[in-house]
C-alpha cells in the first residue's frame, strides 16, 4: 500500500526549500563533473582526430620554418624556409615510408581582408599524392584540381563560407593578381583544413616564383618503427623533423596543469555537494527523531530505518545527478566555448564530449558519493531507540 | 504467539533503575502483576509514579534492570535474559500496538498512508483490506486522502489507533491517549477503546491521568513511588 520509497520521497517534500537547495548543489556538481570528464575525453579525441586528419604522422621542413598554418599567419607569412624537392626522393626510399607528399606554404598580404587587411594563407599541394594522403576528405561541392598546373583552388568549408564562395567563382591571389577558379569546396572536417585554400603545388610555385617546397608530409607504414625513421630523418642536413606523437605529447603536457586544476575544482564541488547532502539528511533525521522512534515501535528494524534514510539520499543524488547530466548535455556547446577560452591550444571539433557511457559513469560516481554521504545519518537514524520518541511523565 | 491459560502478560518483581550512585532513580520497584487476555487495565498515578515506565517494560520498549516478564507463556526478560533491539522489535511488531499522546502521524502522508505505514516494515499473514476496514470502523473513511494537518486532534488520534491496530496486535498499549484532546474528543476515544475491548476482545493496557477514562477499564491499578496497587 505504501512502500519505503514513497515514505522517503514524501519526507523529502516536507522541507521543500532545503531539499531544493541540496538538489541545486548536486545538480551543479554533476554538471561540473560531467563537463570536465567530457572535456578530458573530448580534448584528447579532438587532438587525435586533428592529428589523424593531417594524413601523415611526420613532417620534415627546413630548420626554423613554421610548420603550422596558425604560426605562419602569426608571423605574417615571414620566416618561411625552403627545401629542394629532391629531398622527397631521398625520403621515399626509406623502408618505413608508405607515402610522401610535398607541400608549399605561402602567405600573401590581402588589403581587403578584415579591417586594414590581413594575411591569406595558401597550401600548394601535389595533385598526384596529396588527395591519396587524405582519402577521408569529402567535397561539399565540386572536386579536386583537373591538372597539376591548373589555375584552380579548392577551399576549406569555413574559408569558402567566410568569403562566400561557390564552385565556379574566381578568387584573386593578393599581391600577385592571379585569378584562380574555385573547383571544389570541402565538407567541414573540424580541423585546420576548414580554413585553408589549396592550390596545385606547381601553380603556387609559379605564382610565388619559388620552385622549392616548405614541408614534406610522410605517412609511415603500418607497424613500422617510427622512432627509427625519425632518427634517420634527423640525419638529413638542416632539417627539422616534427613527429605528431611528440606534438600531441607536448600539447597534452601543456594542458595537463589546466586539467589538474579543473579536476580539483570538480572534486571540491563534489565535496561541497556531499557536505550538503550530509547536512540535509542529518538535519532531517534529528528533526524526525520522534517519528523514527515511532516507526520502530511499529516494527521497523534498525536496517529498515537505515535503508529508509539511505533511500532519501539515493533519491536526492539520482535526481540531482540526472538533472545535472541533462544540463551538461544541453549546455555542452557553452562549456566548449568557455574551455576554448582558457586553453593554450584547442583542436577543432567537439572539445567537451559527453556520451551515454560517460553520463552513466558520472551518475554512478554521484550516487556512490551520495550513498557514502548518507551512511552516517542513516546509521544514526538506525540507532534511535523507540523510547526516545515517547515523552515520559510516569 | 497465542496466550496460554488466558494470561497475556506476567511481570514478576519488575524493577527499573535509572542513573548510578547518588544519581540513582528507582522508577519501578519490584512490580508483580498479571494481565489476562481480553482485559482492559488502566494505570493511574501522579507524575513520576512509574506508570509509563511500567507500560514501557510491559510493551517491550526497553529492558528492565531486574525481574521477569513472560509474554503469553514465553519468557521475554528474566534469569539474565536481555533482548537486543532486534529481538525487542520482533516482539513489538508481532504482539503490540501502541498509541501515544502526541499521535506522531507523518505530516506528508495521507490518513490512509499513515495507517498503512507499519505494513511497509512488517505485515502479518492474511492482512488484506485492513486499512480501509479500520478507517471505516473508526469513522474516518471520508478522511482517507486528507493529510494530518487537515483533520482535528480527535481524528488524528483515531488515525493513530487505526495505525496501531493494522497488524492485528494482541495487546494495545495506550499512553495518555487523550492527553491532547478536549472533553468531547476524550469521550469519543474512550468509547472507541471500550468497543475494541468489548467487541473485538482486544487486551488494552492504558496509562491515563483522566479519571473519566480510568472508569472505562475493568481493572484499575494505582501507581505510587514505583509500586503498583490494585484498586
Amino acid at each position: 500500500m505504501i512502500s519505503k520509497f514513497q515514505i522517503a520521497y514524501k519526507n523529502l517534500l516536507r522541507k521543500k526549500a532545503r531539499t531544493f537547495l541540496t538538489l541545486v548543489g548536486i545538480v551543479l556538481s554533476t554538471w561540473v563533473l560531467v563537463s570536465l570528464l567530457g572535456f578530458n575525453r573530448g580534448y584528447e579525441n579532438a587532438l587525435n582526430r586533428d592529428i589523424d586528419n593531417m594524413g601523415y604522422q611526420i613532417m620534415v621542413m627546413a630548420k626554423g620554418c613554421p610548420y603550422e598554418a596558425a604560426t605562419m599567419m602569426l608571423q605574417g607569412g615571414a620566416g618561411l624556409r625552403y627545401i629542394d624537392e629532391s629531398t622527397v626522393n631521398a625520403i621515399t626510399t626509406k623502408p618505413e615510408v608508405d607515402k610522401v607528399t610535398p607541400i608549399l606554404m605561402q602567405a600573401f598580404f590581402d588589403p581587403d581582408k578584415g579591417d586594414g587587411g590581413g594575411i591569406a594563407g595558401y597550401y600548394g599541394v601535389d595533385v598526384a599524392t596529396f588527395p591519396g594522403m587524405k582519402p577521408f576528405l569529402r567535397f561539399y561541392q565540386g572536386g579536386w584540381f583537373r591538372g597539376a598546373t591548373a589555375d584552380e583552388a579548392v577551399m576549406g568549408y569555413e574559408a569558402a563560407e567566410l568569403e562566400q564562395r561557390v564552385v565556379g567563382d574566381m578568387i584573386i591571389v593578393p599581391e600577385k593578381n592571379v585569378q584562380l577558379k574555385v573547383v571544389g569546396i570541402l565538407d567541414r572536417t573540424g580541423t585546420q583544413d576548414d580554413g585553408t585554400i589549396f592550390v596545385p603545388l606547381k601553380t603556387l610555385q609559379r605564382i610565388s616564383g619559388i620552385d622549392k617546397i616548405t614541408t614534406i608530409g610522410i605517412k609511415v607504414k603500418k607497424d613500422a618503427d617510427t622512432t627509427k625513421l625519425e632518427a634517420a630523418l634527423y640525419q638529413l642536413p638542416d632539417m627539422q623533423v616534427v613527429s605528431f606523437s611528440q606534438v600531441k605529447q607536448t600539447i597534452m603536457k601543456l594542458i595537463a596543469t589546466a586539467r589538474v586544476m579543473v579536476l580539483s575544482i570538480a572534486v571540491i564541488a563534489l565535496l561541497i555537494a556531499m557536505v550538503g547532502v550530509v547536512n540535509t539528511v542529518l538535519m532531517s533525521v534529528l528533526e524526525r527523531k520522534h517519528e523514527i522512534g515511532i516507526l520502530k515501535t511499529m516494527g521497523a528494524m534498525p536496517g529498515d530505518i537505515f535503508r529508509l534514510i539511505w533511500t532519501e539520499t539515493l533519491i536526492l543524488c539520482t535526481s540531482g545527478g540526472i538533472v545535472g547530466i541533462g544540463l551538461a548535455f544541453v549546455f555542452a556547446r557553452i562549456s566548449d566555448i568557455l574551455v576554448r577560452r582558457i586553453l593554450p591550444y584547442a583542436p577543432g571539433g567537439e572539445l567537451v564530449a559527453i556520451d551515454t557511457k560517460l553520463s552513466f559513469l558520472t551518475l554512478l560516481i554521484i550516487v556512490v558519493v551520495g550513498l557514502l554521504s548518507g551512511v552516517y545519518p542513516a546509521w544514526k537514524a538506525g540507532r534511535v531507540r523507540p523510547l526516545d520518541s515517547i515523552r515520559s511523565e510516569g | 504467539m497465542k496466550p496460554e491459560n488466558g494470561v497475556s502478560l506476567e511481570a514478576r518483581n519488575l524493577t527499573r533503575v535509572y542513573g548510578r550512585g547518588s544519581e540513582e532513580v528507582r522508577a519501578l520497584d519490584g512490580v508483580s502483576l498479571q494481565i489476562r487476555k481480553g482485559e482492559f487495565v488502566s494505570f493511574m498515578g501522579p507524575s513520576g509514579s512509574g506508570k509509563t515506565t511500567l507500560v514501557n517494560l510491559l510493551g517491550c520498549l526497553e529492558n528492565p534492570s531486574s525481574g521477569e516478564l513472560d509474554l503469553a507463556g514465553r519468557k521475554i526478560f528474566g534469569n539474565g535474559k536481555i533482548l537486543g533491539e532486534q529481538g525487542l522489535t520482533r516482539i513489538r511488531r508481532e504482539v503490540f500496538g501502541y498509541v501515544f499522546q502526541n499521535f506522531y502521524l507523518i505530516p506528508t502522508l495521507t490518513v490512509r498512508e499513515n495507517v498503512a505505514l507499519p505494513l511497509a516494515f512488517y505485515r502479518k499473514p492474511g492482512i488484506d483490506g485492513e486499512v480501509e476496514r479500520l478507517l471505516a470502523m473508526l469513522g474516518m473513511e471520508h478522511r482517507m486522502n486528507h493529510l494530518p494537518g487537515q483533520i482535528s486532534g480527535g481524528e488524528m488520534q483515531r488515525v493513530a489507533i487505526a495505525r496501531a491496530l493494522v497488524n492485528r496486535p494482541e495487546i494495545l498499549l495506550a499512553d495518555e491517549p487523550t492527553g491532547n484532546l478536549d472533553t468531547k474528543r476524550t469521550e469519543e476515544i474512550g468509547e472507541i477503546l471500550q468497543d475494541l475491548n468489548r467487541n473485538a476482545g482486544l487486551t488494552i493496557v492504558m496509562v491515563t491521568h483522566n479519571p473519566g477514562l480510568d472508569r472505562l477499564g475493568g481493572r484499575h491499578i494505582e501507581m505510587c513511588d514505583g509500586q503498583a496497587f490494585e484498586r
